[in-house]
């Protein structure tokens, strides 16, 4: 057999965490720990200098004395020993400042191996395992649960040491000063030592519980917002509130179960320390008055014994981060090591050569099987050769095999039985690049990400870093210095800002040759009228594509005189710097333009005081406001007696169903008092009102012709006395500038849609797609659709859309096999035709394995394959297969 | 206030004239209205219909389709309404309406019709009762057609 890449021993997680600890910072754990016993002689030695300097230096006598060959005073003796205090002091920071964030470093990264081991194994599980498992489960595990190993992982070896080391040192002291004594001081100790343990071996257990408690719980919450429809249309909630009341109440019983046995350890540690006191007292002072004990002896180790408890407690408390650690890590490992996972040499690593596919090679089963686990085996005995020129369909009755079947064909299944192989070589012994790269799959549910249409596409050909990253040398340094920590880590060093396109896969040079390859392959599939809808409304940066600019003005030109010409009823009101644009908002013909942040926005207009201060001196002010209050007035009218929340409501009122009361009341205080009367935050609310208001639209008649002449003049005014700083707050509409905020398509009317014109909107794309292609921009526009985002799991795309576009990645990689799964089945019958045709034409003289929903759709295809219980039931033309009388021809006649 | 002129026109019209004028400023509010070119298909024969028009404005013929190809049926005008029982049922145009010179016309969705009737019951009733009045006399018309029948 061939072996592509060199298989190692498939390497579990380390069963403990003090394996993992010690498998990948062992060298590092030691230089701590010689740093921490190095840092002891200091820490004596500072403790020890201020005795000399209050003995020797300040109650001293016989000075001058002689030190390392000097004769110094006792002024200069003191000195001296002070600064070497000081010296000493800082000695002991840096050591500890030096341990600590060793410590912390050394944490951090062995956390972040954990994450990235974890994560990477995630990657490698199989196929069935996610139908078990839910997200709910795994992903705190990656994020939450395994943050507070990292602290743990650092003082993993020098954090015991050290609290170890002081209790010994003392303890010997002790013994050495007293042996009576110490022997009574360190005689809890054992009994400690064991029976600690044992209660704390209780709270672990339950700890352990509660993990898996929570666990179940978050995924529980994640089911219910997957399911959220289900939830409300069958009034659920309550029986799930009821669910998780009842998780909660377990986790509660488990957690004050916790708190009462933790309590009592420390109750019980406690009185053990308080009990050694008594020992002393009664023994000690047995002792001294039995004249066997000095005084001041007994005092020493007093004083010793009180320096103890710092020690031990730390201890304790590593022992119990210890434990819990250790369950967190146990506990995690196990879900991350579920059988079956794909080995890690045939995913991660680069082979040297991979075996091509080709034309002349064969896809085989023998009599292959595959069993999800003990119960379930859909696939029984498939025999069946496929040459990787033909086209093959695939039907059956659902649940009879065949989308395992398709499964197995892709490679993204290993068969538990019989045979499956490329040329001889199988399956499972193939790197996962052979398939990943060479042939493409489409199954049921798109796998869209949460980015650009082409970021979609391009999924299908990033595989590994190809060319690095255009970097000045200072950010090369940071980037090398960023991959040789991650490999510090046990991480991946691969650049994810290098370029991972295999051009040569897609057959199209870096660059627009790609851009076109991909808007050619969306065409092929269906989607070039979708993708120069969502073109035209993108927004494009003009300096990214030069030249488009300038091609969108000229297209916004032939529109124009289209427009202009004579007899012609345009459905498209253009803006013009002299008119008042009655198919515009009141706002936009103020301001001539479009705002940019927040200033200008339409909802601010009326409190701007430039703004103000405009429509005052153009005589605007008072009209204005008395529209405001004629208009709300017509919707405390209209809107009176419906709910506010009545999709009429959010549909065509201009004030929300919460500020109506407020204006109701405005209105009324008008009506005794007129606008004069009224304040000047409620004469604002109601100038706010009129800035909405579309003449054409909403056929109020409140804007008459004196009103447009006189907001004419406050446009000019507007323009000519804008303060410096609010420019970039507005681009103002100009005839022969692109707009780069606004999207291409609002470039090219550099109008407004009129309202109320029959077939308007039917009439104005038929327009924009005449001068699209007289200036020849199409395919641009449709280029930037590329840039469109298709949301999470492509939610702003249709069902249909999102089918179509996971056939585009498929084709675009030109694979030497095609899989299909299933693909079509929410299609409907045109699209799937011409996917169908795209598909098969584009893998004309490769290999095509195509899964049906239904037996009918198998007449085009060369050759057929009936899956029935498991089995491969029939194998040959369509049309000899439906007379033959067998499993096909009776497929045909149940459906 | 063209607003004001549109709910005249729907005041015009049989099965709006007994609602309250309230209600029909709100419908006009929220209806769109179309103007259309000479010559322009207002509704065709044989689509499914999902809005009523009102003529405001202009003039329009409408065809019925026949072997001999269109035969020009009725002329419509100001107050006029197309396609009313399109709001009510989904039924298939039975006729096509073209216009003879600009037109414009308050376009009354379905989908809108039905949500003030929704929010309104009363607005029901009284189309109802008009709808009442309609099957009635074509009631009486096709007892009298009988009569003439079974006499001549």
């Amino acid at each position: 057999m061939r072996r592509f890449v060199e298989a190692r021993e498939p390497v579990g997680m380390e069963k403990t965490i003090y394996g993992f600890v010690f498998r990948h910072s062992l060298a590092q754990q030691l230089f701590l720990l010689a740093l921490t016993v190095a840092s002891f002689p200091v820490l004596y030695v500072s403790l020890e200098l201020p005795k000399q300097i209050i003995n020797d230096a300040i109650s001293g006598s016989g000075f001058p004395r002689s030190l390392l060959g000097l004769e110094l005073g006792q002024i200069e003796y003191l000195m001296v020993l002070s600064f070497a205090f000081l010296g000493l002091v800082l000695m002991n920071g840096a050591f500890k400042f030096a341990i600590n964030t060793g410590k912390g470093r050394l944490g951090e990264r062995l956390l972040r191996r954990l994450r990235y081991d974890l994560y990477s194994r995630l990657l490698r599980f199989p196929l069935p395992v996610f139908k078990r498992t839910g997200q709910g489960e795994i992903i705190p595990m990656v994020t939450q649960e395994v943050e507070p190993l990292g602290g743990f992982m650092g003082d993993a070896l020098a954090q015991p040491v050290y609290q170890l080391g002081i209790l010994v040192t003392i303890g010997a002291f002790m013994l050495i000063q007293e042996p009576i004594l110490g022997l009574a001081a360190l005689a809890l100790y054992p009994f400690q030592m064991y029976a600690i343990p044992k209660l704390q071996r209780r709270v672990t257990a339950l700890a352990k519980q509660r993990v898996q408690h929570v666990r179940r719980l978050s995924d529980r919450i994640g089911e219910s917002i997957s399911t959220i429809e289900a939830v409300h249309a069958d009034d659920g909630s309550n029986r799930l509130r009821a669910d998780v009341a009842h998780r909660l109440g377990g986790i509660y019983d488990i957690r004050y179960e916790i708190f009462r046995r933790k309590f009592f350890i420390k109750f019980l540690n406690n009185f053990l320390a308080q009990l050694t006191p008594f020992f002393f007292y009664s023994i000690g002072g047995y002792l001294i008055i039995e004249g066997r004990l000095s005084f001041g002896a007994m005092v020493a180790v007093l004083a010793a014994y009180k320096d103890m408890s710092a020690p031990w407690k730390e201890l304790l408390a590593y022992y119990q981060q210890q434990a819990d650690a250790r369950i967190k890590y146990d506990q995690v490992v196990q879900q991350f090591d579920p059988p079956g996972m794909i080995d890690e040499a045939l995913q991660v690593e680069e082979a040297e050569a991979l075996p091509r596919i080709g034309p002349e090679s064969r896809l085989g089963f023998e009599n292959a099987a595959y069993a999800e686990d003990e119960i379930s085996q859909p696939v029984r005995s498939a025999t069946l050769s496929l040459g990787l020129d033909e086209h093959v369909a695939v039907v059956g009755p659902s649940g009879g095999g065949k989308e395992e079947l398709g499964l197995l064909a892709a490679r993204l299944a290993v068969v538990t039985g019989g045979r499956a192989h490329l040329d001889g070589t199988a399956l499972a012994d193939l790197p996962q690049a052979v398939f990943g790269r060479q042939a493409a799959y489409v199954g049921p549910n798109a796998s869209l990400f949460n980015a650009t249409v082409r970021e979609n596409l391009l999924f299908g050909l990033r595989h590994r870093p190809l060319r690095p990253a255009e970097l000045g040398p200072e950010e090369a340094a940071r980037r090398e210095a960023r991959a040789a920590e991650a490999r510090r880590s046990g991480n991946s060093d691969a650049d994810f800002g290098a370029d991972w396109v295999d051009y040569e896969a897609a057959g199209a040079a870096p660059g627009r040759e790609m851009a076109r390859r991909m808007v050619e392959v969306l065409t092929a599939v269906g989607l070039d009228d979708d993708l120069y809808t969502l073109g035209l409304r993108g927004v494009l940066d003009p300096d990214a594509h030069p030249g488009l600019a300038g091609r969108v003005l000229e297209a916004r030109a032939a529109l124009r005189s289209r427009l202009d010409a004579p007899g012609a009823a345009a459905p498209i009101e253009p803006f013009d710097a002299d008119a008042y644009n009655v198919n515009a908002t009141l706002a936009e013909n103020l301001l001539f333009g479009a705002p940019i942040g927040p200033a200008f926005e339409v909802g601010n207009l009326a409190g701007h005081p430039f703004v103000r201060g405009v429509l005052e001196e153009a005589g605007l002010l008072d009209r204005l406001e008395g529209i405001g209050l004629q208009v709300a007035k017509i919707m405390v009218e209209l809107f009176a007696d419906i709910d506010p929340g009545h999709e009429l409501f959010q549909q065509f009122s201009f004030i929300d169903a919460d500020d109506l009361p407020g204006f109701r009341a405005i209105a009324a205080r008008a009506d005794r008092l007129g606008l004069e009367g009224l304040e000047a935050a409620e004469r604002e609310r109601l100038l706010g009102l009129p800035f909405l208001l579309i003449p054409e639209r909403h056929r109020l008649g409140l804007i008459d012709d004196d009103i447009r002449r006189d907001l004419l003049a406050a446009r000019r005014l507007f323009r000519e006395r804008l303060p410096e700083a609010d420019r970039a707050s507005v681009e103002f509409f100009d005839a022969d500038r692109y707009a780069a905020q606004a999207s291409l398509q609002d470039n090219i009317l550099f109008g407004r849609i009129r309202h109320g014109e029959a077939h308007g909107a039917a009439r104005v794309s038929a327009l924009l797609g005449e001068v699209v292609d007289e200036v020849g921009i199409r395919e641009a526009v449709m280029e930037a659709g590329l840039a469109f985002e298709v949301g999470i799991g492509g939610s702003r795309l249709t069902q249909t859309q999102r089918q179509k576009l996971a056939f585009a990645r498929a084709l675009l990689k030109r694979p030497a096999l095609l899989v299909v799964n299933m693909a079509t089945a929410g299609i409907e019958r045109v699209a799937r035709r011409m996917l169908f045709l795209a598909a098969r034409t584009a893998m004309e003289g490769r290999g095509i394995l195509w899964v049906l929903e239904s037996p009918e759709l198998a007449e085009d295809f060369p050759r057929t394959v009936v899956v029935e219980d498991g089995r491969t039931v029939e194998d040959g033309a369509y049309e000899a297969l439906s007379e033959a009388g067998g499993p096909l021809a009776r497929l045909l006649r149940q459906s | 206030m063209a607003l004001n002129e549109e709910v005249e026109a729907l005041r015009a019209i049989p099965l709006f004239q007994r609602i309250e004028a309230s209600k029909l400023r709100l419908l006009a509010f929220t209806s769109e209205r179309v103007r259309f070119r000479p010559g322009d298909l207002v509704v065709e024969e044989g689509d499914i219909g999902d809005a009523a028009y009102i003529v405001l404005e202009g003039a329009a013929e409408v065809l019925v389709e026949t072997p001999q190809g269109p035969l020009k049926v009725a002329d419509l005008g100001r107050n006029d309404i197309i396609g009313e029982i399109a709001i009510l049922i989904d039924v298939p145009r039975t006729a096509t309406v073209r216009t003879t010179e600009a037109m414009t016309a308050l376009r009354i969705s379905k989908e809108l019709f039905f949500r003030l009737v929704a929010e309104f019951p009363q607005m029901a009733v009284e189309i109802m009762r008009e709808l009442a009045q309609r099957l009635d006399r074509t009631t009486n018309d096709l007892r009298e057609a009988r009569a003439q029948l079974a006499a001549g």
